[in-house]
């Protein structure tokens, strides 16, 4: 977290809890990220990572502990948030009758955004889809259906990326689209989050890398000079039994 | 964004949506045919007793219409977690409650009026001279089913056992609506006045005006986890 003037950019999150009928799915998780940090989170199914991106995301209220995205808090400024937060989830949130198009124009018009003329155009054209702007999104198959999503992430700019398992679907020539549009996004000072299973992407987009293990977040820290390997031990390590 | 330009959107990609979607049209179309033929079977074929139990049927069968209508309003955001992005809308919600209210209405009275002419096809009567009365009636009472129904549709969105609870919930509550709707029908089929039981009417606006103000108010706080 940055102070600039008055102003607190950057996210930060304190004490961080959120518990499901009583199941606690979060723990007294605290974070900082910077203005062009990419943190890459990882840890065994079930650890939190979506719950932890769907609080930053403002989709769901925190049962303890609070946080701030670039000054906004994350319980009482939920709507600052939404105009400053795009989140790739699991599920496209495409409709299947609309063509990509039309799903990305609608997607921005709700958020109050009206793209310039040839911006969703040339969104998807960068994701490789400019033959099938006009077709039905369900005569598509499920790699392009996740590569209109991607195009989705690059016609906003946003201060803060949550994107939760980015590389599914995903062939090569798009993962690295995802990687130069994280990478520009960086430059401008944007900040993400990334929660993935993909040691090999996930460790080369990162700045930061963390481990959560049943709702408490283990290893937060620069990779600095940490290589993969090392890496991947310090995980085998930390989440043995669960992460226990 | 404003609720109005929010609604407007909602309103257009819903329409969009149902015009291409063959599936919800001709759904509803043979529904409401087979609804009608088994009607046709049930009354016989006196005029006297047709025309009796014309409003009560007609509003049956607009609301067994009406509660797949209003299921399937939002499978179409279950659908790949779409009624996740749109929780994400900053701004007023209430813009996504009117905008569905509105599409909602219009899919509905659509099928009303193909319900409508189908009956008359089936029962032999000639319901032209009372269109002037009856499609107020229908709107009326079309807007204080959605304007409930829109709200429960969304409350029970994310509920395993959704197609059994929403008519539950929703049938009780939505009598105030179907007692006048259906009374005034009946007074439309008579070729009678709708002024001629103004209590009926005013009825039917206190509901329409209440459910609306409800599920404006109510459904931003639906819409959070």
């Amino acid at each position: 977290m940055v102070r600039s003037g008055t102003s607190v950019v950057g996210v930060s999150v304190r004490g961080l809890g959120k518990a499901f009928r009583g199941t606690w799915a979060l723990r007294g998780v605290d974070l900082d990220l910077a203005p062009g940090e990419t943190l890459v989170l990882f840890g065994p199914n079930g650890s939190g990572k979506t719950t932890l991106l769907k609080i930053l995301a403002t989709l769901v209220r925190p049962t303890r502990g609070s946080g701030v995205v670039n000054g906004a808090d994350l319980v009482r400024a939920r709507d600052q948030i939404r105009h400053r937060v795009e989140i790739l989830s699991h599920g496209s949130a495409l409709y299947e009758e609309l063509s990509p198009r039309e799903n990305l124009s609608f997607a921005a018009a709700i958020r109050g955004d009206r793209p310039a003329e040839g911006t969703v155009a040339a969104a998807l054209e960068r994701v490789g889809l400019g033959e099938v702007t006009d077709e039905r999104v369900r005569t598509l198959s499920s790699g392009m259906k996740r590569r209109i999503t991607l195009a989705r992430l690059l016609l906003r700019h946003v201060d803060l990326w949550l994107l939760d398992e980015p590389y599914t679907n995903l062939d090569r020539e798009v993962t690295k689209v995802l990687e130069a549009a994280l990478q520009e996004h960086q430059e401008r000072g944007g900040m993400a989050v990334i929660a993935t299973h993909n040691f090999l992407d996930g460790f080369k987009l990162a700045t930061r890398l963390a481990i959560l293990a049943r709702g408490r977040l283990i290893l937060d820290e620069p990779r600095g000079t940490m290589t993969l390997p090392a890496f991947q031990e310090l995980y085998a390590l930390r989440t043995e039994g669960g992460g226990r | 964004m404003n609720f109005l330009a929010l609604a407007a959107e909602i309103l257009r990609k819903d329409l969009r949506i149902e015009a291409r979607s063959r599936e919800g049209v001709n759904t509803l179309l043979f529904f409401s045919a087979l609804l009608v033929f088994l009607f046709r079977f049930a009354l016989g074929p006196t005029e006297a007793q047709v025309r009796q139990g014309a409003p009560g049927l007609l509003w049956f069968a607009f609301i067994l219409t009406g509660l797949w209508g209003m299921a399937r309003a939002f499978q179409i955001e279950r659908e790949n977690d779409c009624l996740e992005a749109l929780r994400l809308v900053p701004g007023d919600l209430g813009g996504l409650y009117l905008g569905k209210v509105v599409g909602g209405c219009c899919v509905m009275v659509a099928t009303e009026l193909a319900i409508v002419v189908m009956f008359g096809l089936f029962f032999h009567l000639d319901l032209w001279p009372a269109g002037a009365r009856l499609v107020p009636v229908l709107i009326l009472g079309t807007v204080g089913f959605v304007a409930i129904g829109t709200l429960f549709a969304a409350i029970t969105a994310h509920l395993k056992a959704r197609e059994v609870l929403l008519p539950l919930l929703l049938l009780p509550l939505v009598i105030p609506v179907l007692l006048p709707a259906s009374r005034l029908t009946e007074l439309a089929l008579a070729g009678e006045s709708l002024g001629a039981e103004p209590h009926w009417l005013r009825l039917l606006l206190v509901f329409d005006l209440v459910f609306l103000v409800l599920g404006y108010l109510t459904f931003p706080f639906v819409m959070e986890d």
